[in-house]
């Protein structure tokens, strides 16, 4: 434990929690290898896809400091986020508001990411052309592929160090100079969070303390699963009682084998429209991000809402801005992912989405100014020590293959 | 005079030749929209996806390579081959469905209506709405404590644990919903262009009302009723929004699997591959049908 940490964290830890997750140097003589493979003159062959060429932004001055030096800002700027994730009052988003008044830029703040996997897959095309996306900030999550392949790629451009102020003064150990990125190059969090256990105590009176709960008969068609890979993934596995960091193809069989018994019992498997079903008790109880139930609790009058974090731990994932390439704002995009992490901006933020959070300096303004004790004293939004401790990182794919046998393992559960 | 012919055709002969070439062009000149339209957005992408479902893919770099994997056929076919049974017999029963509650509706504004057109558009403006928005709201009306449930289950009709979303019976009954325009369209034309002097005769032979009706206007309706089979039918076996959002566990449908396969695992080979095996199979169906109803009639009404 050193003196950068946090109090009560193991620094080995922090580094499990946020790893690197995918040799970039893989990613690049993957991409050769396929660029090479395209020269097939056959017709059918000509209406393949084409395979990432190596030409990233960085080679093309992207990014660099003389880049930067030339972008002058713009006043508009289009910023894609996941939904339930930023303050949000009377149908407006006060932080937003704030930050359009202070520089006068217009934020196009939308949330159509859902999933980072199809999200990914859909803008790919155009980030492969180097078109602009519509979009000069978007957020990705360590924890699905998309990420390290939009560093590896060269899509990310490199951020301007000289505009992250408040990044490099307020910014929490958890997210600084993670390993996934390391130096912050690319990315500053959003936010952290925790994929735990959401359930009703309307109709579930028992304490829950176990992940063995969603894989209970007695809840048969009330259990709520998430059909995304890594997450259901990793769910089975922490039901087997496996690390899903340590885990071998064997372990993903076996946790394949209990979700696929568990399959009767479960009412759906679902990407972010989870929430939806939970609020319509249509479940009981569900794999959940931790933040979503809160705010569902706690401010939008689904009182009998609750997420545990069971003792086999959950998994813990932190969400990250990204600049794109084909970006047409950059200036503004900068201003704004640092704009965030101003004290008082975040504890608005935070105060409303109940993650975890990324400014620990925002913990005494939300408990102090916005008088708001159940988030600053959460020990899911300021984790303490027994929070972390049972916090998961996530499996870490080698290559393609490793990554195609983790799909072919989880995917037919939900899909078949 | 036939001395003449020669003299006049030999002045007139460039003049009637340019129109002639003129003439011969039309067709493919007329037909240039059509073809170009078919090229660029189904022959083109068609191909594309015949040659993707025998190629290779990275999936972290996707690039594909043409190595003639057949394998990928009796691999997908054997592992959703249950998922291609079921949504067979969704959109068949959806068909079904649809044409029972549109028959009655077209054949009363066929024959009885005064103001047909109003009572057409009637029909025809909920689905003025977008598709995923009334299905959407589908899914709040029929929530397990939604208004309809939570009040039924009070009266004690229900069972506490009852419930309609996330069942076989909820996917179905979506895809009739969404799809009822399709099928009665078709059903409407067929019925309105039936001769009214062809019931009057059938009465002045004395059939009943009963008769006329299975006699005459069935058999005259027909071609309707096939044509708006196949469109009901055909989108529905590839939907995959009703099951998405009405469905559970077990009502995966294939138009699921195959977006799954483009949009998530970015399984390029395996869902155009997926894709292939529905295209054929709904090819033979199409072909199946022709040949017992006749290529004419079909094309009357699709």
């Amino acid at each position: 434990m050193t003196d950068q940490q946090q109090p009560g964290i193991d620094p080995a830890l922090w580094r499990g929690l946020t790893q690197s997750r995918t040799s970039r140097r893989g990613f690049l003589r993957a991409a050769g290898v396929g660029a090479g493979a395209l020269s097939l003159s056959s017709i059918l062959a000509a209406c393949g896809t084409a395979g990432v060429s190596t030409s990233s932004a960085a080679a093309n001055g992207v990014g660099s400091a003389e880049w930067w030096s030339q972008q002058t800002e713009t006043k508009t700027l289009n910023y894609a986020n996941w939904p339930y994730y930023i303050d949000t009052a009377h149908g407006k988003h006060p932080s937003i508001d704030q930050f359009q008044q202070q520089t006068g830029i217009t934020v196009d703040y939308t949330e159509p990411i859902n999933d980072n996997t199809s999200f990914f897959t859909k803008i790919r095309p155009d980030l492969q052309a180097g078109n602009y996306i519509g979009y000069d900030v978007i957020v990705l999550t360590n924890s699905d592929p998309p990420l390290s392949e939009m560093i590896g790629f060269g899509w990310a451009v490199p951020l301007d160090q000289s505009r992250m102020t408040n990044f490099y003064k307020y910014a929490s150990p958890l997210v600084k100079d993670p390993a996934w990125d390391p130096g912050n190059i690319h990315t500053m969090a959003w936010q952290s969070g925790y994929t735990c256990i959401g359930y009703n105590t309307k109709y579930i009176t028992e304490d829950i303390t176990s992940i063995q709960s969603l894989f209970d008969p007695k809840y048969k068609g009330k259990i709520g699963m998430m059909g995304i890979s890594t997450e259901l993934g990793s769910a089975g596995l922490l039901a087997i009682g496996v690390d899903p960091a340590a885990s071998t193809p064997d372990d993903w069989t076996k946790a394949a084998e209990m979700l696929t018994q568990q399959k009767p019992l479960v009412r759906s498997y679902y990407d972010q429209d989870y929430i939806k079903a939970l609020k319509n008790e249509d479940i009981w109880i569900s794999m959940v991000w931790s933040g979503d139930v809160f705010q569902a609790a706690n401010y939008q009058g689904y009182d009998t809402l609750k997420a545990v974090i069971p003792q086999e731990g959950s998994m813990f994932w932190t969400d990250n801005q990204l600049i794109p390439v084909g970006v047409q704002n950059p200036v503004a995009a900068m201003e704004f992912m640092d704009y965030v992490y101003d004290p008082k901006v975040q504890a608005l933020i935070e105060d409303y989405n109940a993650y975890v959070c990324p400014v620990p300096a925002s913990k005494s303004i939300i408990a102090n100014q916005l008088k708001d004790p159940t988030v600053a004293d959460s020990p899911t939004v300021f984790p303490d020590a027994q929070m972390v401790s049972r916090s998961k990182p996530y499996y870490q794919f080698k290559n393609s293959q490793d990554l195609d046998q983790w799909n072919s393992t989880f995917q037919p559960i939900y899909t078949g | 005079m036939e001395q003449h012919v020669p003299a006049d055709l030999h002045g007139v002969e460039p003049p009637r030749r340019h129109r002639r070439l003129g003439r011969s062009a039309s067709p493919y000149l007329l037909g240039a929209p059509a073809i170009v339209w078919l090229a660029v957005f189904f022959v083109i992408p068609l191909v594309t996806m015949l040659s993707l479902s025998i190629q290779t893919c990275d999936s972290i770099t996707l690039a594909c390579k043409l190595t003639w994997h057949f394998a990928e056929f009796p691999n997908i076919i054997g592992r959703y081959n249950d998922t291609f049974v079921r949504s067979l017999v969704y959109a068949g029963a959806a068909t079904v469905a649809a044409l029972v509650v549109a028959f009655p509706v077209t054949y009363w504004i066929a024959f009885r209506a005064k103001r047909k057109n109003f009572f057409l558009l009637m029909l025809l403006v909920p689905f003025f709405v977008s598709f995923v928005i009334r299905t959407t709201a589908w899914y709040t009306l029929l929530a397990d404590q939604g208004t309809i449930l939570s009040t039924l289950k009070n009266l004690h009709l229900v069972p506490e644990s009852f419930h309609v979303l996330a069942t076989p019976l909820a996917v179905i009954g979506g895809l009739a919903y969404n799809y009822l325009p399709f099928t009665a369209l078709p059903l409407y034309v067929a019925l309105e262009r039936i001769d009214r002097r062809v019931m009057e005769a059938s009465h002045d032979l004395y059939a009943t009302r009963r008769v006329a009706f299975t006699h005459v206007v069935l058999p005259l309706a027909v071609p309707g009723i096939f044509a708006a089979f196949l469109l009901t039918f055909v989108p529905a076996a590839g939907d995959y929004v009703n099951a998405a959002i009405l469905g559970g566990t077990n009502t995966v449908m294939i138009g699921q699997v195959i977006q799954n396969k483009f949009l998530e695992a970015a399984d390029y080979p395996a869902a155009s591959a997926l894709s292939t095996v529905l295209l054929v199979l709904m090819l033979v169906g199409i072909a199946a049908y022709a040949k017992f109803l006749g290529s004419r009639t079909i094309e009357e009404y699709v």
